[in-house]
C-alpha cells in the first residue's frame, strides 16, 4: 500500500483525475443549467455521443480542430432543441423523453460512424499548452498548468457558470423558473424561452463534453464510446446540489477514485480488479446518500410549465 | 359476450391444432440438395469493423465464402454490436428458426443461451467461443467450440517487447481477466518474464470491452508508471493506442490487426485467422455431424500469425528471437503461459 503515496504516483493520480474530470464537468454544468430551469435531460450521453462523433467527422474532413468543436456544440444545440420541443412544448415526460433521446443520439452516432467512417481512426487531438511562468512551477505546473485547451476551458466554466446563475439576470429567472414557473410567469418571465436557452445550453456543452473526448483526450470516435457518461454527469448534478463547485467537487473526486484505481492495479496492489473498477461508482453512491441535499432541488423539477394550471 | 369468447378461443384451438398438425410432417420432407446455398448467420458483440475479436471473424467468413464461390453459393447474414446477451439470444433463436445450416455464437458470454437454444433445433448446427465446451456432456450434440490459444502469441509478443523495451517497464490494458483475454494476458506476462527476468509488467482491468476512455486512461497511467511497450485485448483498446500514439509509446496488437489507429505505433499483432475452423465446421455440417468437435487456433495449425507492421522497425535479432520462440511453442519446447520446460 505504501508505494501508492510516493510523489511521482500522487502526482499521477492528480494529473488523471484533471483529465478525466473534463468530459463530466462540460456535461453535467450544462445539466445543472437546464435543472435549475425545471428540465431534467437524461438525453446527455446521448448528446455526447452526437456531440463526439460530429467533432470528430468535421475535424478529420476539414483538418480544423476549432470547425470540429463548432460541429460538436451545433450537433449539441440541435440534440438540446429536440429535446427542448418535446419536453417543453410537448410538455412530455422529462424522464421517458430524455431516455429517447440518449437512445436516438447512440443510434444516429453508431450508424452515421459506420456510413461516413466505417471503422476506427485517429487524429492528431489538441495539445497540450503550458502556460506561461505558471507552467514552470516545479511539479505543480505539470500537474495543474501542462493540459490542452478543452481541459481548461472545463475548469475556468466552473466559475462562469456560477456567476451566471448567481449574479446576473438570466440567472435569476433561471433559477425562479426552476422555482416557481407560476410566480415567475406572472412577472413576465417568459418561462418557455429560458427553459428553450437552457435545455439548448446544455445539449451544447454536452457536445462539447463528447467532443473532449474524441477531440482532445481519446482523438478517435468508437460506437458508444462515453460508455454511460452521461449519465454520471446527471448523478453529479444532485451529487453537487445543483451548485457549479458542488459539480466541480462531485467531478474531482470521482475522477480522482477513478485515476486511483487504475495506480492501484498498475502498482500490482492485492485487490481484485473487479473491486477496483467498482471504487469509483461505490464511493459516489456512498456520497450521494450521505450529503442530503433533496432540499436544494429545484420546487419544479420534471414539472412541465403550462400558463393558467396549477 | 362470454359466449362469444368462448367461440374465439375454440376457434383459435382448433386453427392451431391444425396448422400444428400441418407444420409437423412438413418438417422431415426437406432433403439436402446440393444446388441450396450454405447458409451461415453469425451474431458478434462488437461490429465487423471493430479491429479485433469480431472483424477477425468476420474476415474469414468472407475468405470462406470467397472459396465456396460467392454469396450464390455461401450465405452470410450477422448480426453486430450484440453485448447484450438477451437480445443476441433472440437473434441466435431467430437464425435458427429461420433455417440456417450453421449458427455461430461469437462471444464466451453466449455461451449459456446457447446451450438452451441449440436443443430446441436438433437439425441446425451451431457455434460458439471462445470456449472448448461443445455442451456434450449435457447431452448436446450440435454444437461445435472454438477458442485462440492466444498465450502463444501473447507469450511471443511478451517476448519481443521485453527485448525491445528501454525503461524495463510494460503494461497490460486488459478488458476483463476471463476468456480469450485472460489467455493473452497471462501469455504475454509470461514471454515477457523469460525474455528478461528483471522486467517490470504492470497489469490493469478495466472490467468491460467496450469502455474506450476507461481504457485510454488506463494506457495513459502505464505510460506515467514509466511503461513504454503498451499492450492490450478486445475492441476497447483503441482508446489505448491512440493514447500510446500522443505519448509516442509502443503498442502490441491482438486478434486482428490495429494498425490503421496507430500506423507508426502498433509493432506486431498476434492474427487469428478462423479460417481452418470455419471450413472444417462447413464440412462437417455438410456431412450431417452438426457439431461435437472443438477447435483450436495455433501457431501450428497456422490459425495464428505474428504480423509486424513495417513502418515500426524491430531489431534483426529481436525476430530472430520471436521466430525461435514461436518454434519452441510449435515443437512443444516452450509452455507459453509458463515458459521453456526443462
Amino acid at each position: 500500500m505504501a508505494e501508492l503515496f510516493t510523489l511521482p504516483v500522487l502526482l499521477g493520480i492528480i494529473y488523471s483525475g484533471i483529465r478525466l474530470a473534463t468530459p463530466y464537468l462540460y456535461a453535467a454544468i450544462g445539466e445543472t443549467f437546464a435543472q435549475r430551469s425545471g428540465v431534467l435531460n437524461l438525453g446527455v450521453d446521448g448528446i455526447m455521443l452526437m456531440g463526439a462523433y460530429t467533432g470528430f467527422y468535421v475535424a478529420m474532413k476539414t483538418g480544423n480542430l476549432f470547425l470540429g468543436l463548432l460541429g460538436a456544440a451545433t450537433a449539441g444545440l440541435l440534440m438540446g432543441l429536440l429535446m427542448s420541443v418535446v419536453s417543453v412544448s410537448l410538455q412530455a415526460e422529462q424522464g421517458i423523453s430524455g431516455i429517447g433521446l440518449n437512445l436516438f443520439g447512440l443510434g444516429l452516432s453508431t450508424l452515421l460512424f459506420k456510413v461516413t467512417l466505417g471503422g476506427v481512426e485517429s487524429i492528431r487531438g489538441f495539445q497540450p499548452i503550458r502556460v506561461p511562468l505558471l507552467g514552470q512551477i516545479p511539479y505543480l505546473g505539470e500537474i495543474f498548468f501542462n493540459h490542452n485547451l478543452l481541459v481548461y476551458g472545463a475548469f475556468l466554466l466552473v466559475p462562469l457558470a456560477n456567476y451566471v446563475l448567481n449574479n446576473t439576470t438570466f440567472g435569476l429567472k433561471v433559477r425562479a423558473v426552476g422555482q416557481n414557473p407560476q410566480a415567475a410567469d406572472t412577472l413576465g418571465v417568459n418561462v418557455t424561452l429560458i427553459r428553450y436557452t437552457t435545455v439548448c445550453l446544455g445539449g451544447i456543452l454536452a457536445g462539447i463534453a463528447g467532443a473532449s473526448l474524441s477531440l482532445a483526450l481519446i482523438n478517435l470516435f468508437q460506437e458508444n464510446m462515453t460508455s454511460g457518461m452521461g449519465f454520471i454527469a446527471v448523478a453529479l448534478v444532485y451529487f453537487g446540489g445543483w451548485r457549479p463547485w458542488g459539480v466541480l467537487g462531485g467531478a474531482l473526486l470521482f475522477s480522482f477514485v477513478n485515476a486511483l484505481q487504475l495506480w492501484v492495479q498498475v502498482k500490482g496492489i492485492n485487490i481484485p480488479s473487479d473491486i477496483a473498477v467498482m471504487m469509483p461508482y461505490i464511493l459516489t453512491i456512498i456520497a450521494l446518500t450521505l450529503s442530503g441535499r433533496r432540499a436544494r432541488q429545484p420546487q419544479a423539477l420534471t414539472k412541465p410549465f403550462e400558463r393558467g394550471e396549477n | 359476450m362470454k359466449k362469444m369468447f368462448v367461440r374465439i378461443a375454440l376457434l383459435v384451438a382448433v386453427v392451431s391444432l391444425l396448422l400444428s398438425a400441418c407444420a409437423q410432417p412438413a418438417a422431415p420432407t426437406q432433403p439436402a440438395q446440393e444446388e441450396k446455398p450454405f447458409r451461415v448467420a453469425v451474431v458478434m458483440p462488437s461490429t465487423i469493423t471493430d479491429l479485433a475479436f469480431s472483424q477477425s471473424f468476420f474476415e474469414a467468413l468472407k475468405k470462406v465464402q470467397e472459396e465456396e464461390g460467392g454469396p450464390s453459393k455461401f450465405e452470410i447474414a450477422y448480426s453486430e454490436g450484440m453485448f447484450n446477451v438477451p437480445d443476441a439470444a433472440a437473434a441466435i433463436r431467430d437464425y435458427a428458426a429461420q433455417g440456417y445450416d450453421l449458427v455461430i455464437a461469437h462471444g464466451s458470454q453466449y455461451g449459456t443461451s446457447l446451450s438452451q437454444i441449440a436443443p430446441d433445433f436438433p437439425e441446425t448446427a451451431f457455434a460458439w467461443g471462445t470456449s472448448l465446451d461443445t455442451f456434450q456432456a449435457q447431452g448436446i450434440n450440435n454444437v461445435y467450440a472454438y477458442q485462440a490459444e492466444s498465450q502463444e502469441g501473447g507469450y511471443v509478443l511478451g517476448t519481443i517487447a521485453a527485448l525491445m523495451s528501454k525503461s524495463g517497464v510494460l503494461g497490460v490494458c486488459g478488458p476483463v481477466n476471463a476468456g480469450d483475454a485472460k489467455l493473452f494476458v497471462d501469455g504475454f506476462v509470461a514471454g515477457a518474464k523469460n525474455a528478461k527476468p528483471d522486467i517490470q509488467v504492470n497489469v490493469t482491468f478495466t472490467g468491460s470491452f467496450s469502455d474506450v476512455s476507461l481504457m485510454a486512461s488506463a494506457a495513459e497511467t502505464h505510460i506515467a508508471a514509466g511503461a513504454d511497450m503498451l499492450t492490450g485485448s478486445s475492441q476497447s483498446v483503441v482508446g489505448a493506442i491512440g493514447v500510446a500514439k500522443d505519448r509516442g509509446a509502443y503498442w502490441f496488437g491482438t486478434q486482428w490487426e490495429q494498425t490503421p489507429v496507430g500506423p507508426e505505433t502498433v509493432v506486431a499483432t498476434q492474427v487469428f485467422d478462423w479460417t481452418i475452423v470455419i471450413r472444417d465446421m462447413v464440412k462437417s455440417a455438410r456431412a450431417g455431424v452438426l457439431g461435437g468437435k472443438a477447435y483450436t487456433l495455433t501457431f501450428k495449425n497456422g490459425g495464428l500469425k505474428l504480423v509486424y507492421n513495417d513502418k515500426v522497425p524491430v531489431p534483426d535479432d529481436i525476430k530472430a528471437k520471436a521466430q525461435e520462440t514461436i518454434n519452441g511453442i510449435m515443437n512443444g519446447t516452450i509452455d507459453p503461459l509458463s515458459g521453456p520446460k526443462q
